[in-house]
């Protein structure tokens, strides 16, 4: 990495009020996001990656309860006041939401929305504003900004609407940017086409990017680094291409042998990881893993493991307590799940 | 994915069917939304209709079942017409060929219980007998490979993969012939995704269920059905064998969706419009 990160979570930990009693949404998870750098954080339901990008940005939900730290170009924002939240929010760090038709007004053209955010970030003159909604949609490749600026959200390809999107999240040069995946699954034209997008703005602003996903193919390629959790709690981190390329962690495993695209043999029954997450707020005492694990064993079910290195591989974290024991390829820890065998309840 | 049949007898026909709606906005012109589409597909066979959002992949399926009427072209299922049926010749149609939708949680009433869920399509259609339906539940929990104490629980209990393994075994309640899936895994996370699928081809192995499977994404279709039709703005633009369609695509759309599911490694087509490149550029980035 790079110069001090922009992004820097320690020992995170939010509990959200539930219906059952406190959900543990994120539990002890630690990373860093370096200048300019795109990281991948990806989960499962459940797995803590949107309420953790919502507490970093000072969002998150009504009555949560957040310990440790997280500090975004080196301002805390556990604890911070509303209206400092408010100034980091924008500015520095900013959430580009993926659906374009949900976010833009059909009543306004796009240029005012685009002031309109900057406005609400930061002391603009109205004419300033405008001139720098121009700017920031040049910024996103958007050709004529001048008569774009001008036109109405419909009057714009699906593309074009998606650029103005960025464009209005980044209008004020934030140096950390966050991308939320919905969880229903984009049309993968559409997925690559944002995750294009995604790129050109990081080229051009030189933001760091944070893409929270639940699909760890694509955005893989796309990233410098991805993050893995489970039940809110870390389980591999690294360089993307390693990480894709040569999971450490029984669950990452057998959640890339359980793509489609890359699953180890093109017929015959998919990889499966037995069993369901576990219920949110009711987190098991050892690895959250633990009751899906093939490599379960005792110290599994009482400890739940910490991040620790992988030797002989630079910046890569896994926390399993039997990492040293994952074969190779890691996938076969999940390659027998012949029909019979189909776990129930999955 | 089943070995293909030999020679059935055709499920469903599609005969040139084509779906207009409304345009957005008051005074905007009807859009067409299926535009003149033909297909079959036979018992113990999946056909996979693969397309972008808006392709017309939706609308192709709520007009198969009849949930719209398709505005020209007609529909047969096993040999006959059914385009014009009655409402009461359509319901007693309906047990035979089933819906599968893509949202898990909102198929199901939140207060239902599992087994009253399942037994619910049953009674609807007056074919519960007090005797022996209780078995059937079990045999169908069973057969979507759900747990017997899950018969209890609600909805809000269950996981995305569970609840969708309900909306399948209440489709199958009526011992269906043709299931027609809509995005059926588009909505559940990858680890639970695979084992649905896997209980798909299960349950057309060992049925002969014919399976019009709809979805954007190829890596999934390429393992689980037998043939492909590819759809652009309403029209069939591409059909064949899967293995082939995956091969040798001659579509640029085809190529789009195989390069934005990591299937391809060429860059796609020739791209125009910036918005095209983009896609193309994507491909070329995106290829595992
Ligand atoms: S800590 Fe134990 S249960 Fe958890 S992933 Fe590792 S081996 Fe499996």
């Amino acid at each position: 990495m790079n110069g001090s990160p922009v992004l820097s979570v320690r020992d995170l930990a939010v509990t959200l009020p539930g219906r059952n009693g406190p959900v543990h949404a994120v539990r002890g998870l630690s990373f860093d996001v370096g200048p300019g750098e795109a990281l991948a954080v990806v989960g499962e339901s459940g797995a803590g990656k949107s309420v953790t990008a919502r507490t970093v940005l000072g969002m998150a939900p009504f009555g949560a309860r957040i310990s440790g730290s997280a500090t975004v170009g080196g301002q805390e924002v556990v604890g911070a006041s509303a209206a400092g939240l408010r100034a980091l929010r924008g500015r520095r760090a900013t959430l580009i939401p993926q659906d374009a038709l949900a976010v833009l007004s059909p009543v306004h053209t796009v240029g005012a929305q685009i002031a309109a955010a900057l406005r609400s970030v930061r002391r603009t003159g109205r004419a300033q504003a405008r001139r720098e909604a121009v700017a920031a949609l040049g910024r996103v490749g958007i050709p004529d900004p001048e008569r774009a600026a001008r036109r109405y959200p419909h009057e714009f390809s699906g593309g074009m609407r998606q650029r103005a999107v960025i464009a209005m999240a980044t209008a004020g040069e934030p140096d950390l940017v966050f991308a939320d995946e919905p969880t229903t699954a984009l049309d993968p034209v559409t997925r690559e086409h944002v995750l294009d997008l995604l790129q050109e703005m990081r080229e051009r602003t030189g933001a760091a990017l944070v893409l929270i996903t639940h699909d760890p193919a694509g955005a893989g390629a796309r990233t410098d680094r991805m993050l893995v959790m489970y039940a809110g709690r870390h389980v591999e981190s690294g360089p993307s291409a390693e990480v894709l390329g040569a999971p450490r962690a029984p669950y990452t495993a057998g959640l890339l042998a359980s793509l489609p695209e890359r699953a180890p043999s093109a017929t015959g029954p998919l990889p499966v990881i037995p069993g369901a997450p576990p219920v949110p707020g009711r987190p098991p005492a050892g690895c959250a893993f633990e009751p899906r694990c093939p490599l379960a064993s005792d110290p599994c079910r009482s400890d739940p493991p910490d991040p620790a290195p992988v030797p002989g591989a630079r910046d890569r974290l896994v926390s399993c307590h039997r990492r040293a024991d994952v074969p190779e390829p890691p996938s076969a820890l999940f390659a027998d799940a012949a029909p019979g065998r189909e776990p129930a309840g999955a | 994915m089943p070995p293909m049949p030999t020679h059935p007898a055709p499920l469903l026909e599609a005969r040139g069917i084509t779906v207009r709606r409304p345009g957005r906005g008051r005074r905007a012109a009807p859009v067409t939304a299926v535009d003149g589409c033909s297909f079959t597909v036979r018992a113990g066979e999946t056909l996979a209709l693969v397309g972008a959002s808006g392709s017309g992949k939706s609308s192709t399926a709520e007009a198969v079942l009849m949930l719209r009427r398709p505005d020209s072209g007609s529909v047969l299922f096993e040999g006959r017409d059914i385009t014009d049926l009655s409402a009461e010749g359509m319901r007693a149609l309906r047990p035979a060929m089933q819906p599968v939708f893509q949202d898990p949680f909102g198929a199901l009433s939140p207060r239902m219980r599992v087994r009253d869920a399942i037994a619910e399509p049953i009674k609807v259609h007056k074919r519960w007998d007090p005797e022996t339906g209780p078995d059937e539940v079990d045999s169908l929990l069973g057969r979507v490979g759900l747990a017997p104490e899950l018969g209890g629980a609600l909805p809000s209990d269950l996981s995305g993969g569970q609840c969708q393994r309900v909306g399948i075994a209440r489709a199958l309640a009526l011992r269906p012939r043709l299931l027609v899936l809509d995005e059926p895994v588009s909505a559940l996370d990858p680890s639970v995704r695979a084992g649905v699928v896997n209980l798909l081809t299960r349950l057309q192995e060992e049925q002969g269920l014919g399976y019009l499977f709809i979805s954007h994404d190829f890596a999934l279709v390429r393992r689980i059905a037998h043939r492909v039709a590819v759809l652009d703005a309403g029209r069939i633009v591409e059909e064949g064998p899967t293995a082939e369609v995956c091969r040798d695509p001659g579509h640029y759309r085809t190529r789009e969706l195989l390069a934005a599911s990591g299937l391809l490694a060429q860059r796609a087509g020739t791209a125009g419009a910036a918005d095209a490149a983009g896609a193309a550029d994507g491909a070329l980035r995106g290829a595992r």
